[in-house]
């Protein structure tokens, strides 16, 4: 496997470290923003769901902070350059948001999140010559994996909807 | 502060204000506001030298969601607005938010001569294909099959091209976007906003909601697969026969922008205007 095109580019220990903390922090955000879509939307047990997800990237962004020492990786994620096509691999995707999503169509897109984190790490770990990097890629691949199989295990708890979940007779208007 | 100190300096958040937007959760407008945000720190320009212009819609409610000055006019009449804002106030970065109902529909005459006066300013229009906002009524840009409760059937109306029209009428940089490409869409609002002229940026943004077909528009969405050209008859050929999901910029032209000259005499004396109108 090769490093997808379009990604920072990770040269050294540091540069890990702040691609590591950037796509948790954006994972963070993304939680949040569909926490709000669906406090608008009036979809509470959506919230509490996304909201969840959200504390959980955000242990796992603090924990990065933490490994990184030295690293300021807030300002070097910020030089560094980001994902140039598609977005950051743990940022749920918002086009699959909807009003009348459930808590499994959430997990699913915690899921597919967690498998892009994945694929991602196991990418740099592949790719680097570095044994530094290769060593701290390879315990992500082994976090995300973790996660993958928690998403997976969250899943089974709750029903897969019926296929037309999303019909609403009578749609929202947008609020003024 | 030097640019590579201001550019570090701006970040994506900066541009963003605490009001939450209330689009439906996969409205792809989220993805537009955030190519906004993301353009603007690279621009690296003060949120107060940037005014946001909109009409009415759901695409029109961006401003408020942005820290930038913002302007949240009526229907269809963002763009003489912002004209009105450009040849005034020159030194600002002014950009204009619209929809295919705002922008084509109610506002497609003010498209064709905003073109065609090639003032310095970018109009973006989201474009969902449907009046989202008031339930789902076809937009000029709705296919003609396409069934809703108010056309049932389809309206059977051949669509309007809005990248051909603004080709013909004049606009000085015409792109096509995808809103779920957010990354690929700020560079093309970078360069829009830096090229002279008018710049026309469309960006195909599904509404989940009244149009849940969209959701398919992030598989038919691929690269131009030449690059812009600055000659329009080259460029009207590939606009005319694309397929509508060709995504880049697909035109840079090379004529002046209008800038009427202000505060040189010409310009309007507000006191004198208001004497004017005094009864």
């Amino acid at each position: 496997m090769t490093v997808v095109a379009g990604t920072p580019k990770v040269a050294s220990l540091a540069d890990l470290f702040a691609v590591a903390y950037q796509i948790e922090a954006d994972a963070v955000e993304r939680y949040d923003l569909l926490a709000d879509q669906m406090a608008t939307h009036n979809n509470p047990e959506l919230v509490a769901v996304f909201r969840d997800l959200s504390r959980a990237e955000a242990i796992h962004r603090d924990e990065i902070c933490r490994l990184a020492e030295g690293v300021n990786v807030v300002v070097h994620a910020q030089r560094m350059a980001s994902w140039s096509r598609g977005e950051s691999p743990e940022a749920a995707s918002l086009d699959e948001a909807h009003y009348l999503m459930t808590p499994w169509h959430a997990l699913q897109l915690a899921l597919a999140a967690e498998q892009r984190a994945l694929a991602f790490f196991k990418s740099v770990a592949e790719s680097t010559k570095d044994p530094a990097i290769k060593k701290m890629a390879d315990e992500f691949v082994e976090e995300e994996a973790e996660h993958v199989n928690l998403v997976h295990r969250l899943i089974r708890k709750y029903p897969k909807p019926v296929d037309n979940w999303y019909t609403d007779p009578d749609p929202p208007v947008s609020q003024e | 502060m030097s640019v590579v100190e201001m550019r570090a300096a701006c970040k994506p958040g900066d541009y963003k204000s605490d009001i939450k937007p209330i689009w439906c959760p996969g409205c792809g407008d989220y993805h537009v506001l955030m190519s906004f945000s993301r353009a603007f720190a690279e621009l690296a320009l003060p949120p107060e030298d940037i005014v946001v212009v909109s009409g009415i819609g759901c695409s029109s409610r961006i401003p408020a969601y942005t820290s930038c000055y913002g302007f949240h006019g009526v229907h269809g009449r963002s763009l003489a607005l912002a004209t009105g804002l450009k040849v005034t106030r020159p030194e600002l970065t002014v950009i204009v938010a619209s929809g295919d109902g705002d922008g084509y529909s109610i506002g497609g005459n003010h498209f064709l001569h905003a073109c065609r006066r090639n003032v310095d300013m970018t109009y973006v229009v989201m474009d969902n294909h449907i009046y989202g906002m008031t339930k789902g009524q076809p937009s000029p840009t709705t296919e003609p099959e396409f069934d809703t409760a108010l056309s049932p059937g389809g309206t059977g109306l051949r669509p309007f091209h809005p990248l051909v029209i603004a080709l013909a009428s004049g606009a000085n940089f015409i792109a096509r976007c995808f809103s779920g490409e957010p990354n690929q869409t700020a560079a093309i609002l970078v360069e829009a906003v830096r090229h002279p002229g008018f710049s026309f940026v469309e960006i195909l943004s599904p509404c989940v909601t009244f149009r849940p077909d969209e959701r398919e528009w992030k598989n038919l969405v691929h690269a131009a697969p030449v690059s812009a050209t600055n000659d329009p008859a080259k460029a009207a050929r590939r606009i005319m026969t694309d397929d509508g999901f060709n995504i880049g910029i697909l035109y840079r032209g090379d004529r002046k922008p209008f800038q009427p000259p202000v505060g040189q005499g010409s310009a309007v004396d507000l006191a004198e205007l208001e004497r004017d109108f005094e009864l």
